[in-house]
């Protein structure tokens, strides 16, 4: 069911054509005042991968996520969303492009004075020519993918942190977009609750197909979703068999001083001779 | 706490810098109101949310404007009475609060009411949104927020500003009336002939531009405040006193340029 991994030459950036991938960063530079937070940094993410990155707190894990959502703009560089350079459009034409993607924020980031329905449906009801009846048929869809069909007429405020975050995916995912970005979406949740999410991921992954970056402080999560992968008959994430876990479409990427100094999958990463990534991933 | 510790947590900024602050906030407060007039032309036209916007702003203040309005025209009556009847010139003063409440008072007073009001409420509400990551994923969702958000506040507040002046003035004539009657003993019908018939075209013109210019400032500046905070709850509070602060110093101070212009256009009376 997985789909194969990506040969690891085939994840260096590809200057012919970053169309051919979900994302592409080429030499993008960030800084926020005098403080450089991305120095040059490249990298791709093949459509329908998921790549988790990582970092110490300020190492631009999600500048890169606002980057290619087109909320900052670079100071050098070029970002391909979908094949288009978001760094060199204009806000009016962003609107259109982020049709295509979905974003979960930190801590949900939900309407507050909007009920869960309306959140859910936000992106619908912006597009003025869906029906009342399709819109509530598929936000009625996105929360029974998150299991939350029940807060459907409760108030953001009412929910616990766990239910916010699945509301957010219900919110991010509505559309079916092409890519995902997830900003800590298990940050200062309890194990449990950081399980659930972590399987909605994975079966956003496995189901979708969709493309996602993954910003997590959580080492444990990325490894689980490079080593399960979501059953349908079960509607639960199993273990992959010994030997198949680079078979899913899952990789790394890790941050340090600005620059890229690893993008790999998991088992490149667990077999790393560097001293700090060796000390991160203890 | 010693004192070189408090000092050391104030950050000096060079002048150069101040100044080059200053103007870039200049430049995208403009930025922002432009676009919210702009975006009139652009669909979509969120009229649901200006309905929204204009009962929050329009109904939610009636009390305070109302309120106000008749008080100042009360005790405008009031203090006049002992320097026009020195003079036995009493019955002017239908004229005097008519005129004074039209041209000046009902339009200032109400800005400064709606300024203190809405100006924070816009200030915070967005503030808020903005510290909450609410704006960024309404950008993530496609949804352009000076198009959802401010215009829909800006053109809100602008019409029913405009209103609200109307009533303010009624009120303030009234309170004048009250006073007029119940204390100073005049006739009701002839304190109301005389503030109506004193009237003339530029009292109506300047007493009704003023509102439209002030609502707009209120509204925007409010927005802006609101769109610009930064820091937390912290970053909220301040956004929300300078929204008050800067719109009601703008308000009196473009009162008398708006007066003054209008003087030049229409002719003094």
């Amino acid at each position: 069911m997985a789909t194969p991994t990506l040969p690891l030459e085939h994840r260096q950036v590809n200057d012919q054509d970053p169309a051919q991938d979900a994302i592409v960063f080429q030499e993008v530079v960030m800084a926020f005042d005098e403080k450089v937070v991305l120095n040059g940094i490249s990298f791709r993410l093949a459509r329908g991968e998921t790549k988790a990155i990582f970092g110490v707190a300020g190492s631009g894990k999600s500048t890169i996520l606002k980057l290619t959502l087109g909320l900052l703009k670079p100071d050098n560089g070029h970002i391909y969303v979908l094949g288009e350079d978001v760094a060199q459009m204009e806000e009016e034409e962003l609107f259109e492009l982020r049709g295509s993607l979905g974003m979960v924020f930190q801590e949900g980031a939900l309407f507050d004075s909007l009920t869960v329905r309306e959140n859910v449906a936000f992106r619908l009801m912006e597009k003025h020519e869906i029906s009342d009846d399709e819109i509530e048929q598929r936000v009625r869809e996105a929360l029974s993918f998150v299991e939350l069909e029940n807060t459907i007429d409760m108030y953001p405020s009412e929910l616990s942190g766990g239910m916010r975050r699945r509301v957010a995916i219900a919110r991010a995912i509505i559309t079916h977009p092409e890519i995902l970005l997830y900003d800590s979406p298990t940050g200062g949740l309890d194990p449990v609750t950081s399980t659930t999410i972590i399987e909605l991921i994975v079966k956003q992954r496995d189901v979708y197909k969709t493309s996602s970056l993954l910003v997590t402080h959580r080492l444990q999560d990325a490894f689980m979703m490079a080593t399960h992968q979501f059953d349908r008959k079960s509607n639960h994430m199993q273990p992959l068999p010994r030997g198949t876990l680079t078979e899913v479409p899952m990789t790394f990427l890790i941050l340090r001083d600005g620059k890229v100094i690893f993008d790999g999958n998991a088992h490149e990463l667990a077999h790393t001779d560097d001293e700090y990534i060796r000390e991160f991933i203890s | 706490m010693a004192a070189g510790d408090l000092l050391s947590n104030i950050e000096l900024v060079s002048p150069s810098e101040f100044a080059k602050q200053k103007i870039k906030s200049i430049q995208e407060y403009s930025l922002l109101a432009a676009r919210s007039i702009g975006n009139l032309f652009k669909r979509p036209l969120y009229v649901a949310d200006m309905i929204q916007q204009a009962d929050m702003i329009g109904v939610g203040s009636l009390p305070i404007v109302l309120l106000t309005g008749f008080f100042t025209g009360a005790v405008l009556a009031l203090n006049t009475a002992a320097s026009l009847g020195r003079f036995g010139a009493l019955s002017l003063i239908g004229q005097l609060v008519s005129i004074s409440m039209v041209r000046e008072l009902g339009p200032v007073l109400t800005g400064l009411m709606v300024a203190g009001r809405n100006a924070s409420g816009m200030a915070s509400e967005l503030g808020s949104m903005i510290v909450t990551e609410q704006i960024d994923a309404m950008r993530a969702l496609g949804t352009d927020p000076t198009k959802k958000l401010v215009t829909p506040r800006v053109i809100s507040t602008v019409i029913m500003l405009f209103f609200l002046v109307i009533l303010a003035d009624f009120f303030g004539l009234l309170g004048g009336a009250v006073v007029s009657v119940a204390l100073l003993g005049l006739d009701w019908h002839e304190y109301w002939s005389s503030a109506w018939q004193t009237l003339v075209f530029q009292d109506m013109f300047t007493g009704l531009t003023k509102p439209v210019i002030f609502g707009f400032l209120i509204s925007t500046i409010g927005c802006y405040y609101g769109m610009s905070a930064r820091g937390g709850t912290q970053g909220v509070g301040k956004a929300t006193t300078e929204a008050v602060v800067t719109s009601s110093i703008l308000i009196i101070a473009t009162d008398f340029f708006v007066t003054r212009f209008l003087f030049v256009l229409l002719g003094a009376r």
